[in-house]
């Protein structure tokens, strides 16, 4: 049996040795995915542009719009003349967000009332929306602050004002800079992983399918658990070269620091790809060719990375859909990867995902391994 | 003797598609047995069955010595079967497939080695064992799986339309390998859409819509034809068929390749009949001849007088 298992390996291996083409496949595209994603995955805003129509003209309104261009997060790239001509570059998707200041908003402060500052916001990305609204805000109550001070010192210039406040200190632990990069490079190291390996397992046994070797191997005295780990044991080893180059450029890259254990690692991405090879697999006894099996793999991956935490945060979703992420290996896994990257937790922290991971993994093998079986006949 | 293959009652069902029907036969060991029919006869489907990578869904099956329903595993070491197309990994050169499947069926290296050696020969490809499989012709990709299906001795070959799409050259190496393969005792079953391969085996069966209609050798099968053939080549086929159809002593008309196949009850009195009618019609025609009746002729007129 072993000496079978054996054979088959030494020939996937020639065969992969033999394509230029697979072994490009397998290594460029999930680098080039890493720097894209790592760059392009991120919750911050900047650079939001933004039309400010300031109708007052007056010394307090000029200071206001000043504090906007200062800070890098908004880019004051028009100065409408009018409403109507704001709520055009609104429409046309010019800007983001737009700043109307009313005439009489100097006079007011001066007469120490609240003055509105009207905002209008681009709600179509509600991610960026929320996260400009926010800064807004924040510069409204730094100038009001700033204002206030000034204004009862300018009414009582024999003393020197204090207004009592609470300031918030930061103190964000494990990621002090708030990055998110920190926050998506570790997870794109599982989604990635998925994904290829997912694909190409699929892949290589339809391919044996649509060649007719798969027919032609299983009248030899090959058994089908034979098959299918020499099938299955070059894309595990695969997998794991896959991800030690993808976490370690995503390191190297993007000075994302890794506090762990890597054999703590190692044993996560281990169990990990015991169910992304399950699922190759699977795909792999319900189609006839190599386009199908790419198409069937969006049907797994979509809601995969969706319910993993990847992106979204499994506590915000219904319960009903918190429940189905259990069912999902990825979402164990971006866990082990976080915590090992960014926290150096280990086994004595990690050994619920690790136990979880082992227990999905084993089961969706036996099923593929049930359903190949049956897809020979 | 006992038979070296012995098939009864051996039934297959694909949803409502009755793709085998109680088939019975038995195959001497020594013997080429030939397995003729339309597309959709069931061929296929009874040599994946003999072979044991399809289960049966009723019938009993003996393979060289093994109860193939009962256990097919057994069966595996002693037989090959080489489906339609045979799967050679492309991006393996020659040597390389050979020794995927020499490894596969457990063969020793000096063994394979020789043996290969020998197969390669006899197919007229050891200049190119160093080829990648993806860079071979038709013919000789199939003479590859031809050697790679015989690398471990099997008793018993299973061939699926082995010769279909190959040029006629390589086509006579390859029956060149299956007769010294007969001499070495190796009983062989094919399934095959050339006539003139038909004829070479030592028995035929004839299967339709997944029942054996007829078993017998090529000769006697030919002697069973009602009547005798005759052949017109004709650019204009199909209006000829139009024109002959129910004449006087003609019992079938069929369409085969450039021209018509006849059924006729008697060819010296027809030949001179049918071409005068022909040429009155003015229908364009090179040739009409008396001819060998052909196993496709036999399985027509064998069909339609059912
Ligand atoms: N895997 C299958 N699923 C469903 N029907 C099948 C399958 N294989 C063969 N058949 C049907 O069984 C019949 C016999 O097919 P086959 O054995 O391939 O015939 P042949 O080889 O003589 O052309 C056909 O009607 C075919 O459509
Ligand atoms: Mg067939």
């Amino acid at each position: 049996m072993f000496g079978r298992i054996f054979h088959m390996l030494l020939k996937e291996f020639l065969e992969v040795k033999r394509d230029k083409w697979e072994r490009f496949r397998l290594l460029v595209p999930p680098l080039i995915q890493k720097v894209l994603f790592g760059y392009a995955a991120t919750f911050e805003v900047y650079h939001v542009s933004t039309a400010v129509l300031d109708l007052d003209h007056s010394q307090e309104s000029r200071e206001m719009v000043s504090r906007f261009t200062g800070n890098g997060r908004f880019d004051v790239e028009a100065l409408p003349s009018s409403s109507q001509a704001m709520r055009g570059l609104i429409d046309r998707s010019k800007i983001t967000v737009g700043i109307r200041i009313n005439p009489q908003f100097g006079e007011l402060l001066r007469k120490g009332q609240t003055a509105p500052l009207q905002v209008i916001v681009d709600g179509t990305n509600s991610n960026t929306a929320l996260l400009a609204l926010d800064y807004v805000g924040q510069i409204a109550a730094r100038f009001s602050s700033d204002y206030q001070r000034d204004y009862m010192n300018r009414i009582f210039p024999e003393y020197q004002v204090m207004l009592p406040s609470a300031k918030m200190e930061e103190r964000p632990w494990y990621n002090p800079d708030l990055d998110s990069q920190w926050f998506f490079v570790p997870g794109l190291v599982g989604s990635i992983a998925l994904m290829t390996i997912v694909n190409v397992t699929s892949f290589a046994i339809v391919r044996e399918r649509e060649i007719g070797t798969l027919e032609q191997i299983m009248v030899t005295p090959i058994r089908p658990i034979e098959f299918i780990l020499g099938k299955t044991v070059p894309f595990f080893v695969l997998g794991l070269i896959e991800v030690a180059l993808v976490a370690v450029a995503g390191a190297l890259w993007f000075g994302v620091p890794f506090r762990g254990n890597p054999l703590v690692m190692l044993l996560g991405t281990s169990l990990f790809l015991i169910s992304s090879l399950a699922v190759g697999l699977l795909i792999s006894t319900t189609c006839r060719t190599q386009q199908q099996a790419f198409a069937s793999g969006f049907f797994y991956l979509t809601p995969a990375f969706t319910l993993s935490g990847f992106a979204f945060p499994i506590s915000s979703m219904p319960t009903v859909m918190q429940w189905i992420t259990y069912l999902d290996p990825l979402r164990y896994y971006l866990v082990v990867l976080r915590g090992t990257f960014l926290k150096g937790t280990g086994l004595a922290i990690l050994w619920p995902q690790m136990v979880a991971m082992a227990i999905l993994g084993v089961a969706m093998f036996a099923v593929s391994v049930a359903r190949f079986e049956k897809s020979l006949d | 003797m006992e038979p070296e293959i012995a098939v009864e009652g051996l039934s297959k069902r694909f949803g409502p598609v009755s793709a085998v029907d109680c088939l019975s036969f038995a195959v001497n060991r020594g013997e080429i047995f030939g397995l003729v029919g339309p597309d959709g006869a069931g061929k296929t489907t009874t040599m994946r069955m003999l072979a044991g990578v399809m289960s049966c869904d009723g019938g009993r099956m003996k393979v060289a010595g093994h109860d193939v329903a009962a256990n097919a595993e057994a069966v595996k070491g002693s037989i090959s079967y080489m489906p339609q197309r045979f799967g050679l990994y492309e991006d393996l050169t020659v040597d390389e497939n050979i020794r995927f499947y020499a490894d596969l069926f457990g063969v020793a290296r000096t063994e394979r080695r020789e043996r290969g050696a020998m197969l390669l020969k006899a197919a007229g490809m050891t200049e190119f064992r160093d080829r990648l499989a993806g860079k071979l012709s038709g013919g000789m990709k199939q003479k590859l799986g031809l050697i790679c299906a015989l690398i471990h001795r099997p008793r018993v070959l299973l061939l699926d339309e082995p010769t279909t799409g190959v040029d006629p050259v390589s086509r006579r190496e390859f029956w060149q390998v299956l007769y010294s393969l007969l001499a070495q005792g190796v009983t062989i079953i094919i399934s095959t859409a050339y006539l003139d391969e038909a004829e070479r085996c030592s028995r035929l069966a004839l299967l339709h819509k997944g029942r054996l209609l007829l078993c017998d050798t090529p000769e006697n099968l030919k002697k069973r034809m009602p009547g005798a053939t005759v052949v017109v080549s004709s650019p204009q086929a199909r209006d000829l068929r139009e024109l002959l159809a129910g004449a006087e002593g003609v019992s079938t008309v069929i369409l085969v390749g450039a021209g018509l196949h006849l059924v006729v009850d008697d060819a010296d009195r027809r030949v001179p009949e049918l071409k005068a009618r022909i040429q009155s019609a003015g229908i364009a025609f090179d040739e009409i001849t008396a001819s060998e009746p052909a196993i496709e002729d036999l399985f027509v007129a064998y069909v339609q007088g059912r």
